[in-house]
């Protein structure tokens, strides 16, 4: 790490001058020992009111059973299954950051890996919810496990998807879970050392009594590596398993192949959205703006149009191979989809998942605050649309056409989607407050290599070769962060 | 001999700190531990630490995994009760893969992450020990047995001329109980 300098042809991943390790940790724990300010309680109160009436919602759906969802006899998925797999999707980046840019060593990853993890977790528990609530008895919801039963044992059916699914995202979560908690067991340790009186009690029990010796580190390092290893094809089959649900029936619309990529690219394309929402706010409420800088939002928005192309692309292969498998239920499906009575939820879904994130070509979009959270929403608005499109829009016209039917939403359905929204941000928001929102082990590693006063110190002993500085220079003109009058004289 | 315990050697700089082990090592002198904010690269090889064996670990509890997912699915779908889809034979294996794969991730993870834990010490609840509350913030703490190190103005200097912010004798050697 240290002793050697980086490249001054890559930016700066650390903004600012004056940032020493004490710097870092004063900012980062901010939020965290400092009392809230009124945008944190703003946005509490209204997403506690929002995870309020979740809780009212799935209560009440226990209570009466999913009977008082919008379901009927044609369409048995809709809201419920859409929601699942849209949080599921959500969830994805998370592990993508830590786990597979970890891998090919994109230092970026450093700063946002921390709540984008976070925010995994919180997305898999709204996911989950959705299945529980949708098995109408959810106090039988351990007869998905393979356990002994009176019933002669009759296992449950490994040959099913669902049951693999039920592996896939109970592993995805409690892995997810203990890759975070162990990165963050250094971190909670720097806030239990400089607290006091209980917070330091509480804080001391959760650190599990961490000191950063030179062997727990070393060891520690080696976790992390091992844990990235197996947690990237954890995350890519995950979603391959979710897509498996619909991939392996025999539904026209649902029974394709290209399910697998196509739904783990749209996963990390959703993921990257829902980190760009959260970050993008809370790098300015919380003054993040010299760790979260504009490379690592351009980062994000690179492999939004990266992913989203992806997505543009098996849209329309579906669309080809439906065309060219000489199936007439497979082409139905799919004329039905774009021109039947659901064709303005496809026409959503094509807009805001392969034809705006587009705009993120053009250099000015992509560095665009505004612009940036803007089509942050609308690709998560475009990737719930393209669930509900997947699996209402295949079923709402089955084999019988005495049977075709529509789906209208009940109130309960609304208030489970918009309460676990609510519920997400409800916990995202505590996270904030109790723990660090930037891994400030890895950003300190970050400090002597690639800061922009490293790179300003190297420039000014003289030894970097002119046109790479120049080339530097004007890559900084796009950081918010930057004094760009430091870069005038040079 | 007075009552000093620890020596330690509290430095602002990574790479000051490396100088300082390299110093104290040329003479002579043996060092407890290192405490850093961060990992730092290159440290475990100068002071004599061999090569994490966690990986060996997580390659048995993975395996582990990948076995017991296959056997429980093996006795519960082709032994103890066949399931008769349209006549196709029960032991499908590409079927299995799934939860084989899933198993062998929760196994892996799991169970290294626990052994990391155990062979670290590190569990809820236990009281930390800490030598240099500022080891997980901004200082690099170079710990140095006062007992086994007699020479203790020789550690002192050669701290300082490494470039040692502040050089603390611990009477106690951790802080965090007092």
């Amino acid at each position: 790490m240290s002793g050697h300098n980086e490249s001054i042809l890559r930016e700066p991943l650390i903004t600012g001058d004056n940032i020493t390790y004490a710097k870092i940790t004063d900012d980062i724990l901010g939020p965290v020992e400092n009392k809230p300010n009124k945008a944190w309680w703003i946005g509490f109160i209204v997403s506690a009111l929002g995870a309020l009436l979740w809780v009212v919602a799935v209560s009440y759906t226990f209570w009466n059973g999913i009977g008082s969802w919008g379901l009927n006899k044609t369409v048995g998925w809709a809201w419920d299954i859409t929601g699942f797999v849209w949080w599921v999707g959500i969830g994805h980046a998370g592990t993508l950051i830590s786990a597979v840019l970890l891998l090919f060593r994109q230092n970026w990853r450093n700063s946002i890996n921390r709540s984008a993890e976070a925010m995994t977790i919180f997305a898999v528990i709204c996911a989950a919810t959705y299945v529980v609530s949708h098995m109408g008895r959810p106090w039988l919801a351990y007869w998905v496990l393979p356990l002994p039963n009176q019933f002669g044992s009759l296992w449950v059916n490994f040959n099913s998807p669902l049951v693999w699914d039920m592996f896939a995202i109970s592993t995805y979560f409690s892995v997810s879970l203990l890759f975070w908690y162990t990165g963050l067991l250094p971190d909670i340790a720097t806030i239990r050392d400089r607290a006091v009186g209980t917070r330091r009690k509480i804080y001391t029990i959760f650190s599990f009594g961490w000191t950063g010796g030179v062997k727990t580190w070393q060891r520690f390092e080696a976790v992390s590596l091992i844990l990235a290893g197996i947690s990237t094809p954890l995350v890519l089959s995950v979603h391959t398993i979710v897509s498996m649900d619909f991939a392996t029936s025999v539904i026209p619309g649902w029974h394709t192949t290209i399910f697998p990529p196509y739904f783990v690219a749209g996963a990390i394309f959703s993921g990257f959205a829902m980190v760009l929402t959260l970050l993008l706010v809370a790098r300015k409420v919380l003054g993040l703006e010299n760790y979260i800088t504009m490379f690592h939002i351009e980062s994000m928005n690179k492999i939004i149009i990266l992913t989203g192309s992806i997505v543009g692309v098996a849209y329309l292969t579906e669309f080809f191979i439906a065309w060219y498998s000489g199936s007439e239920y497979e082409q139905y499906a799919f004329i039905n989809r774009s021109t039947g009575p659901y064709w303005w939820s496809y026409w959503m879904m094509m807009t805001c998942n392969v034809i705006s994130p587009q705009l993120l070509w053009f250099k000015k979009i992509r560095l665009s605050i505004k612009a940036t959270w803007i089509l942050s929403i609308v690709v998560n608005v475009g990737m719930w649309f393209e669930r509900f499109v997947i699996i209402v829009t295949s079923l709402h016209r089955d084999y019988i056409p005495s049977s075709w039917a529509m789906f209208y939403p009940t109130w309960v359905d609304v208030s489970v989607f918009v309460g676990s929204i609510g519920l997400f941000f409800t916990l995202f928001l505590l996270f904030l407050r109790v723990l660090p929102s930037i891994a400030i082990a890895e950003v300190k590693l970050l400090l002597k290599t690639a800061s922009e006063q490293s790179k300003m110190k190297q420039i000014k002993e003289g030894h970097e070769n002119k046109e790479y500085v120049a080339e530097y220079v004007e890559s900084l003109q796009k950081f918010d962060s930057v004094k760009q009058e430091d870069y005038a004289k040079i | 001999m007075s009552d000093i315990k620890y020596i330690l050697g509290s430095f602002g700089d990574p790479d000051e700190m490396m100088h300082g082990i390299e110093k104290l090592q040329e003479n002579g002198v043996s060092i407890y531990d290192v405490y850093t904010p961060m990992p730092i690269h290159g440290i475990e090889a100068k002071l004599g630490i061999k090569r994490s064996r966690i990986d060996i670990a997580a390659f048995c509890f993975g395996i582990t995994g990948t076995c017991a997912a296959f056997a429980l699915i093996y006795f519960c779908a082709v032994i103890d009760w066949k399931v008769n889809i349209g006549g196709k034979p029960s032991f499908a294996l590409p079927d299995f893969i799934p939860i084989m794969f899933e198993l062998t991730v929760l196994f892996c993870a799991f169970g290294m992450v626990l052994t990391y834990y155990a062979s670290t010490h590190l569990f809820p609840g236990r009281a930390p020990r800490v030598m240099d509350l500022r080891a997980t913030d901004d200082r690099f703490v170079i710990a140095v047995d006062a007992r086994e190190n007699a020479a203790h103005t020789v550690i002192d200097g050669l701290l300082k001329d490494a470039g040692a912010l502040e050089v603390k004798y611990n009477e106690r050697k951790y802080i965090s109980y007092e």
